[in-house]
C-alpha cells in the first residue's frame, strides 16, 4: 500500500496522480469535495470558465470506449482553460500492435502535461504513472475491474449535497460488484468518509470472493438489504453477463435485484437513488424509479464536471508543489 | 582429472551422511569417501573447511528458453546461472518453440547443452503433438532419444479421453508423467489467487479449485491406468491433503512445489508489481503453511526452481497482460537456507528436497555421494551473504521479486561429472 500512497502523493502529501481511492485519506477526499463545491457554486452563477490551467495540455487516453466520462473530462478541462486532446486508442494505435508503453512515450513526446487514462486492464493507470515522465500527472478514469475514483468522488459529492454529511448513513450498492470498478472506489471512499454502513446486494455469482474484506456487509436479497438504507446505488448490468453464465436472464435479474417502486419503498423514505450510467431501463432499474422524485442520476452527471475540475486542478498543483 | 574435496561438512541424505570428511574424485566418479584410495594423488585439491559438501541439485523444472526464445535467455546464460547456484541436473519442460515433440528437437537441445559445457540436461517430452492436446506424441521414440519424462507444460490436458490414452501409452513404456494440474475453464485467464487481494485490486482470480479439480481427475486416471505421475507446482492446502490420501492409497504419485511458493503469499505482492505474477499464483498464508507442513512430513517430495527467465518487455505492462514466471535458479539455495533458519526444515531435509528426492523421482544416478556415483557435487557456504543485483546475478532474466534483497548462502564450487563447472570468484 505504501507504493500506491507514494505514487499518488508528493512529498507534501498533496495529490500528484489520482489513481485510486486506496492510499488517500479523509482530509484529501474532503478537500476534493470542497474544491468541487466552489467550482459548482461558481458554475451555477454562470461563471463557467477559470484560467487555472491555461497553457496546459491534457490528453484523454481512452483505451476503452466511453461517452460520458470522456465528455465530462473534456468539459472540465475546457472550463479550466486547458487544451484537451481526446484519443480513442481502442480503435487506433494498440490495435496496430503498439505496446502501452510506446503509446505513452509517443504522447509524452508531444509535450503534454497530463494523461486521463481509461483501460480495460486493472493496474494500467498505475503502470503508466510509474513509467511516465515525472512532470506528467496521471488520472485514472477507470482501470479494468479495479477502481474508477473520479466517478466515486462525484458520487460522494452528490451524496454530500443531498444528505449534508456522511455520518450515520447506510448505503447499499446493488448489482454486478464483481466486475465493477465503480463499486470498489465507492466502497473505499464511503468508508473513508465515515458512513455508518456500506452494504452490497447481489447474487453470489456477481460478488468478488471475500468481499467483506473490502469493508461491506453482504446481502443476497433486496428485502433485507434495503431496510433502513439512506442511499441506493444501482450498478449497470452488462448484457454479456447472461451469455457467460453469471445470470440466467434479464427478467429474473430484474425480479430479484432490479429497483422497482415497490422495492424502493423498503428503504428509508428520504432515500436517494443513484446510478453511474448508462442505465438499462427494465433490467436493473425501472423507468419510474430512474425518472422519479428520489432519483439524483442526472445530478450525478452535472456534478461530474465540477468534481473532475477539482481533481484536474489539484493534481496539476500537486506537481508544481513537488518541483 | 583427480580432485579431492577435503575438510568439508559432508551431507548426503541418500546415504545418511552428516559428518566432517573428504571426497575423492577420478574419471568423473566418486572413487573414495572420507579416506583417500590407495595411490590417489589429486591434481586439484579443494579445501572445503567451514562449508557444506552435498550432492548437486536436481531441478525438475527449469526453462532455459532455447530453442525459440533466445531473446529471453539462452542455454549458455542459464546453464551458467544454474552452475553458479549448485545445480548439476536440469529438466526442461516441453513448451519450447518448437515444442519438444520430436527426437530432432531433443538432439538439438542435447547438442547445445554439450557445447555449453553442461551435459546433464534432461528434456521432458510433450505428451501430445505440439502440446495441442489432441494427438499423442511419439513417446517411445522421444524416450529413446533421451527424454526423461513426459509433460503437458503449464496446463492440464483438457480432453480427458486424450489424457487417459496418453497415460495408458506412457505407462506402457514406464514413462513418468510430470503434470501441472490447472483446469483452464476455472482459471479463466486469471492472474492472481482468488482471494481478498485479487478482489481488492480487481485482478481476475484463479480459484484453488482450478488446481484441485485437475488433480482429482488425474488421480482417478492414475487409478485406471497405473501411470506414474509427479504433480508439479502445487500451490493449495487442499492439494496437499489430496496427495497425502493418494499416497496412503498406494497410488504411484509424487509431488513437488516451486521454492517461491514456500516463501511468498498474495499478501506479499506489491500492488501491480509484475514480478509477483506467477502461475500457479501466490496463494494465501494458509496455503503456504500447508505446503510447508507437506514438505516437512514428506507428502511433498521435492522442491524445484520453476525457473522462467523473461526479457524486460515481458514484464512491462498492466499486471494481467504481463507474462507469468520468476527467474529463480539463483535464489533456490538461499531460500532453502531461509527455511532452515526459520526451523521449517533441517539442512539435510533441504538438500534431500533439492537433490536426492528429485533424482529418485526421475530415476537418475544422482542425488547422493556414494562411491561409484557420478561426481555431481555442490559446495556452499551457509553464512556468506550477498545482494541480488546486476553484478551478482547470472541469469539473463532479471525478473525476481527478490531483486536487491540480501541473501544468505552462496555456492563456492559446482562439480558436474567430476568437472568443476563453477568456481566462485574470490
Amino acid at each position: 500500500m505504501l507504493e500506491i500512497e507514494n505514487l499518488q502523493l508528493n512529498s507534501q502529501g498533496k495529490l500528484r496522480h489520482f489513481l485510486s481511492i486506496e492510499g488517500l485519506n479523509k482530509d484529501l477526499l474532503t478537500e476534493i469535495l470542497d474544491t468541487a463545491e466552489s467550482f459548482a457554486g461558481a458554475s451555477e452563477q454562470s461563471i463557467k470558465k477559470f484560467p487555472l490551467l491555461r497553457g496546459k495540455t491534457i490528453v484523454n487516453l481512452f483505451f476503452e470506449n466511453s461517452t460520458r466520462t470522456r465528455a465530462t473530462f473534456e468539459l472540465a478541462a475546457t472550463r479550466l482553460s486547458a487544451d484537451i486532446l481526446s484519443m480513442n486508442i481502442a480503435t487506433s494505435a494498440t490495435s496496430k500492435g503498439e505496446s502501452l508503453l510506446d503509446t505513452i512515450r509517443n504522447m509524452e513526446a508531444m509535450q503534454v502535461d497530463m494523461f486521463v487514462v481509461r483501460h480495460s486492464l486493472s493496474g494500467a493507470a498505475h503502470f503508466i504513472a510509474q513509467h511516465t515522465a515525472p512532470h506528467i500527472n496521471v488520472i485514472n478514469a477507470g482501470d479494468g475491474q479495479h477502481e474508477h475514483p473520479t466517478q466515486a468522488m462525484l458520487d460522494m459529492f452528490t451524496i454530500r449535497r443531498v444528505k449534508k454529511q456522511f455520518t450515520g448513513l447506510r448505503v447499499a450498492i446493488i448489482g454486478d460488484i464483481l466486475h465493477s470498478r465503480v463499486a470498489r472506489s465507492q466502497i473505499l471512499a464511503l468508508n473513508m468518509l465515515g458512513v455508518e454502513e456500506v452494504r452490497v446486494i447481489a447474487p453470489k455469482s456477481l460478488l468478488p470472493v471475500q468481499v467483506e474484506a473490502l469493508g461491506v456487509s453482504v446481502y443476497y436479497d433486496m428485502q433485507a438489504g434495503l431496510k433502513n438504507v439512506d442511499v441506493i446505488i444501482m450498478l449497470r448490468l452488462q448484457k454479456e453477463r447472461m451469455n457467460s453464465a453469471f445470470l440466467p436472464s434479464e427478467n429474473e435479474y430484474f425480479k430479484c435485484f432490479g429497483l422497482s417502486d415497490e422495492k424502493l419503498k423498503i428503504a428509508n423514505k428520504d432515500a436517494v437513488v443513484m446510478h453511474p450510467g448508462p442505465i438499462n431501463r427494465g433490467v436493473e432499474i425501472s423507468s419510474s424509479v430512474a425518472d422519479g422524485a428520489q432519483s439524483v442520476i442526472l445530478q450525478q452527471v452535472s456534478n461530474g464536471i465540477a468534481v473532475r475540475m477539482a481533481i484536474l486542478s489539484m493534481t496539476m498543483n500537486g506537481n508544481r508543489g513537488a518541483e | 582429472m583427480h580432485i579431492e574435496i577435503v575438510n568439508g561438512h559432508v551431507i548426503d541424505p541418500q546415504n545418511g551422511l552428516d559428518q566432517q570428511g573428504s571426497l575423492y574424485i577420478a574419471e568423473g566418479k566418486i572413487i573414495g569417501m572420507m579416506q583417500a584410495p590407495d595411490g590417489f594423488t589429486a591434481d586439484t585439491s579443494i579445501n572445503a573447511q567451514g562449508r557444506i559438501v552435498c550432492p548437486g541439485f536436481v531441478d525438475l523444472s527449469a526453462r532455459l528458453r532455447e530453442p525459440g526464445q533466445s531473446h529471453k535467455a539462452t542455454m549458455k546464460s542459464e546453464t551458467k546461472a544454474a552452475a553458479s547456484a549448485g545445480f548439476t541436473s536440469l529438466c526442461i519442460p516441453p513448451d519450447t518453440s518448437p515444442v519438444i515433440d520430436s527426437p530432432a528437437i531433443v538432439e538439438l537441445i542435447e547438442d547445445k547443452a554439450e557445447k555449453c559445457g553442461y551435459p546433464h540436461i534432461y528434456p521432458i517430452a510433450a505428451l501430445t503433438q505440439k502440446l495441442a492436446g489432441t494427438e499423442l506424441s511419439s513417446m517411445h521414440a522421444l524416450k529413446k532419444a533421451g527424454c526423461i519424462a513426459v509433460s503437458h507444460g503449464y496446463h492440464a490436458l483438457q480432453d480427458l479421453l486424450v489424457l487417459r490414452r496418453a497415460m495408458e501409452y506412457a505407462a506402457s513404456y514406464d514413462l513418468l508423467l510430470i503434470y501441472c494440474p490447472q483446469e483452464a475453464a476455472l482459471s479463466n485467464k486469471g492472474c492472481a489467487h482468488e482471494g481478498a487481494m485479487a478482489s481488492r485490486y480487481g485482478l481476475p482470480g484463479i480459484p484453488a479449485a482450478a488446481e484441485t479439480i485437475a488433480l482429482v481427475q488425474c488421480m482417478e486416471l492414475i487409478e485406471q491406468t497405473g501411470c506414474r505421475v509427479h504433480f508439479q507446482g502445487l500451490s493449495c492446502a487442499r492439494s496437499v491433503d489430496l496427495i497425502a490420501k493418494a499416497k496412503i492409497a498406494g497410488l504411484p504419485v509424487s509431488a513437488g512445489v516451486a521454492m517461491h511458493q514456500l516463501h511468498l503469499t498474495d499478501q506479499d505482492m506489491r500492488p501491480y508489481d509484475s514480478h509477483y505474477h506467477v502461475i500457479p499464483p501466490l496463494r494465501s498464508q494458509q496455503d503456504k503453511d500447508a505446503l510447508l507442513v507437506g514438505i516437512q512430513n514428506n507428502t511433498i517430495d521435492s522442491i524445484c526452481s520453476d525457473h522462467q527467465p523473461h526479457d524486460v518487455d515481458a514484464k512491462l505492462g498492466a499486471f494481467p497482460e504481463t507474462e507469468p514466471g520468476i527467474s529463480a535458479l539463483e535464489t533456490v539455495l538461499p531460500l532453502m537456507l531461509r527455511l532452515v533458519e526459520q526451523k521449517n526444515l533441517s539442512l539435510t531435509q533441504g538438500i534431500e528436497k533439492l537433490s536426492t528426492e528429485p533424482a529418485r523421482i526421475l530415476g537418475l544416478n544422482a542425488g547422493g555421494l556414494a562411491v561409484n556415483n557420478v561426481a555431481d557435487v555442490c559446495i556452499f557456504n551457509t553464512r556468506e551473504s550477498w545482494e541480488i543485483n546486476a553484478k551478482t546475478w547470472q541469469s539473463r532474466g532479471l525478473n525476481t521479486p527478490f531483486w536487491q534483497d540480501t541473501m544468505q548462502g552462496k555456492v563456492t564450487h559446482t562439480l558436474q561429472g567430476g568437472k568443476i563447472i563453477y568456481l566462485a570468484e574470490r
